[in-house]
């Protein structure tokens, strides 16, 4: 007789207002089975997993425990049952320390000083490094993780839902984690694994559900499966390469940065110190590193937002343009995309022909003598929109009415379509989804072939691998020395991002150069 | 200086400051958790005339202050419901019940203008409440003593119970404390309605010991100087107990300037003091951007949650 899943679920839907998120969701996690729930943004796999941990509930479908039929009405219910929860985005407290947000995780109330020696209970025996006398505020992403980690763990969890874990991490922190979990899997603990990085879901997971429209669309075996059988069954359709032609004419420089340095802006950032690197036309030049390294400063100062000392510091076809603010540097040419991009790359109470105007307006003559163009700004809109396929109900739609995944699509088309000479991009495919990732980058590859000069900043290795001619690694805001991408190692990467205090890889994942 | 103005200063800027006192206690609380409620004058305001009304028409003054914090939080609690569950715009709101609490206090007061009560006196026996030196410590309404007690109190729940760490996540990060399964809603309601219930008390202590008479808004803006004196103390106890009696001698001073008429300043210039002062330190801090004396992260948003 076979054991009863620790975890099932029966046709479960779910539905919001215009949209059936969940549509008779099916599931079952064995004990101890590390089980992937894949899919795209916009799938439901997020959905589906508040309703496990209790915080919205189902419309209509059982869930099951260990055989029985149970209801979870909020998450303590969900805690009590044994579930235990690592969001994507951590429910934290910047301004309290460690102990502090772990105690607020635990339903009973314990005393500080049992609770640190529990703390440190859990934390060797799964190799989990972190003081739990810190404050959040100066915690790196890779620690604030952990604590979430340490939190559900202290609960003993029997299932343990793990949110896009891996996303803000290095290869090095990424195989700690693995190895983590691992171990609890081989403790019977169940483990639902939520991601859309397929090559960490064929190396780590035992069973995959894949979600599509918020449908179970397939349910495979990953070790049997490949990335891209995987990626296929998520999107619904072939996967296609970004077809890179080989850089055939070098073409002159066209952004040149010499000994750039600034100190930090404010008590949490990175200064920058001694940058120097230079990018040709035709050229994609690609920044690794681990999140708060130094490169939203970086990109701050490329863009105008920090002035360098020196208007030569900094040089886009030759002009100086050091002293320049944001204007002055579109006007000749330097085009940028921050990471954030609700709030730093548009304003979501403005419209998307707005938006246009603010970053367009000089290059596409959006304004003539202080009036604004608006026919112009929407046409322009309009073209963004269609061009690179923003889910939208048109020009006069509100950004912040767009998904996260659609607004990137929308802001880096209207850099794009732009023409700049040089574009200077942070994490431009973050959060957006396989197909969505696939077509920016061909954006970006096409701009390129024209002749532009391209700086790409991001935390996504895959991505920069497949994307980049050359390569540097930003670390406590210093810069490596460029490389080749066919001449260096993830390994080697990934030391480089880790600075002096990482630890040897001993695996590459499925991480495939292109 | 004699020794009996010493002591007689020092009685008057302890009783003039009680009332800050409590009241910001009570802010201190609602603000912690994330909601600010400028409505602090008008539920001292309704505090002021219930516990006046109810102390005149029964003779009973505990009776009275009961009152008083049941129409406080009354008053709060209208508050919690437009800005908690209807998702009004704090600010407005609160300026909306500072003009209610004074439009009803002066409706409900029309019938009292001008009586006096009997004002509430020390707890301590007579030898020691009236003896010329001890009535420095022993002398005051049993306003002063839970004034002090109350916010040593909220001190330690705040920074040492576990009911205080869930009250400050709440005000820190609403979404995160949701996320993790705690009401935030309902935590909002309870700290808001109990702003109110001091407020209340705050307002009682006016109308029943201060100047234990009824006159339309008597509380004159001192609802205003507490929301100030939450921002000054940078959201922690040990500074609002310390704050307050720094506000209390600089409006001590213009009560002595308006009396004694040859001080170098007008009194209008001490009525100005506190709020001059506030002000000042306002800007200091703010422009200080320290990590000691930040405000709730969430203060003054609204609890939207994403699922």
């Amino acid at each position: 007789m076979s054991v009863a899943p620790r975890l099932e679920l029966i046709d479960v839907s779910k539905r919001f207002p215009g949209v059936l998120a969940n549509d008779r969701v099916s599931l079952s996690v064995k004990p101890g089975e590390i089980h992937a729930l894949l899919g795209e943004n916009g799938a439901g796999k997020s959905t589906l997993v508040k309703m496990i941990y209790g915080i919205q509930a189902p419309d209509s479908g059982s869930v099951l425990w260990e055989g029985q039929e149970v209801r979870i009405p909020h998450p303590r219910a969900a805690r009590r049952l044994g579930i235990g929860m690592v969001f994507q985005h951590f429910s934290l407290f910047e301004a309290m320390d460690v102990l502090e947000n772990i105690a607020l995780g635990l339903d009973g109330a314990v005393s500080r000083k049992q609770l640190d020696a529990e703390i440190r209970l859990v934390m060797e025996k799964y190799g989990l490094k972190l003081d739990p006398r810190r404050q959040i505020s100066t915690l790196s992403v890779g620690e604030r993780q952990r604590i979430e980690i340490v939190r559900a763990l202290l609960l003993n969890p029997r299932l343990l839902i793990m949110d896009e874990p891996t996303s803000v991490l290095t290869p090095q922190e990424v195989d700690d984690l693995f190895k983590t979990l691992r171990r609890l899997a081989s403790e019977g603990c169940s483990i639902l694994y939520i991601s859309h990085k397929l090559h960490e879901i064929v190396e780590l997971c035992e069973r995959a559900t894949i979600l599509r429209g918020g449908k179970v669309v397939a349910t495979c075996d990953p070790r049997k499966e490949t990335a891209r059988s995987m990626g296929e069954m998520m999107i619904g359709s072939d996967l296609r390469d970004p077809a890179r032609g080989q850089l055939s004419v070098e073409g002159p420089v066209r952004l040149s940065v010499r000994e750039l340095s600034l100190p930090k802006p404010d008590d949490f950032g990175v200064a920058l110190e001694q940058i120097s690197f230079q990018v040709k036309g035709g050229e994609i030049f690609g920044i690794a590193g681990v999140a708060g390294n130094g490169q939203n400063e970086l990109l701050e100062a490329l863009c105008g937002e920090h002035l360098a000392d020196l208007h030569t510091t900094i040089e886009v076809d030759g002009s100086p343009v050091g002293r320049s603010g944001p204007s002055g540097r579109r006007k000749l040419g330097l085009c940028s995309v921050p990471e954030e991009r609700n709030g730093h790359a548009a304003i979501g109470a403005f419209s998307l022909s707005d938006n246009a105007i603010l970053t367009a307006r000089s290059r596409m003559g959006f304004e003539n003598q202080g009036f604004i163009h608006k026919a112009g700004a929407d046409e322009f809109a309009a073209n963004v929109i269609k061009t690179f396929a923003v889910k939208t109900l048109g020009p006069d739609a509100l950004a912040g009415s767009l998904s996260g995944g659609n607004l990137q699509k929308y802001v880096m088309g209207r850099e794009i379509m732009q023409s700049p000479g040089v574009l200077v991009v942070s994490q431009p495919t973050w959060g957006v989804d396989a197909g969505s990732a696939a077509f920016i980058h061909q954006a970006l590859i096409d701009l390129a072939a024209q002749g532009s000069a391209i700086v790409v900043i991001s935390q996504d290795l895959d991505e920069l691998l497949r994307l980049c001619d050359r390569l540097s690694v930003i670390n406590l805001g210093k810069l490596s020395t460029p490389r080749p991408v066919g001449d260096v190692s993830v390994q080697e990467l990934g030391l480089l991002m880790g600075g002096s205090h990482a630890t040897p890889a001993n695996s590459a994942g499925g991480i495939h150069a292109a | 200086m004699t020794m009996t103005f010493i002591i007689d200063a020092l009685v008057t800027v302890i009783g003039i400051t009680t009332p800050i006192l409590l009241a910001a206690s009570g802010e201190l609380v609602v603000e912690k958790s994330g909601v600010i409620n400028l409505g602090v004058e008008g539920m001292m305001l309704v505090g002021t005339i219930a516990g006046f009304a109810v102390t005149f028409e029964t003779g009973n003054p505990w009776l009275g202050i009961l009152v008083a914090t049941l129409a406080g939080a009354a008053a709060a609690t209208i508050f919690a419901v437009l800005v908690l569950s209807l998702g009004a715009n704090q600010v407005a709101t609160g300026l909306a019940l500072t003009i209610f609490g004074i439009g009803l206090s002066s409706l409900i007061g029309s019938n009292y203008v001008g009586i006096a009560i009997d004002p509430l006196e020390s707890p301590f026996p007579d030898a020691l409440a009236n003896d010329s030196f001890w009535r420095v410590i022993f002398g005051h309404s049993p306003f002063v003593y839970f004034a002090i007690l109350l916010v040593l109190a909220i001190g330690w729940f705040i920074n040492k119970t576990r009911a205080g760490l869930v009250l400050r996540a709440v005000g820190e990060n609403d979404l995160s404390a949701h996320s993790i399964g705690y009401p935030v809603i309902a935590i909002r309601y309870a700290a808001v309605a109990f702003g109110g219930a001091i407020a209340g008390i705050a307002g009682a202590d006016f109308s029943m010991v201060i100047s234990p008479l009824w006159a339309e808004q008597m509380t004159a803006g001192r609802g205003w100087i507490a929301l100030a004196l939450v921002v000054f103390a940078g959201w922690r106890a040990g500074r609002l107990l310390a704050g307050a009696y720094f506000f209390g001698v600089l409006m001590a001073l213009e009560l002595y300037a308006k009396a004694s008429g040859h001080a170098i300043f007008p009194s209008q210039f001490w009525a100005a003091m506190p709020y001059l002062i506030a002000v000042i330190v306002l800007a200091l801090i703010s422009s200080r951007d320290g990590k000691d004396g930040k405000a709730p992260a969430c203060l003054g948003k609204p609890f939207i949650p994403n699922g």
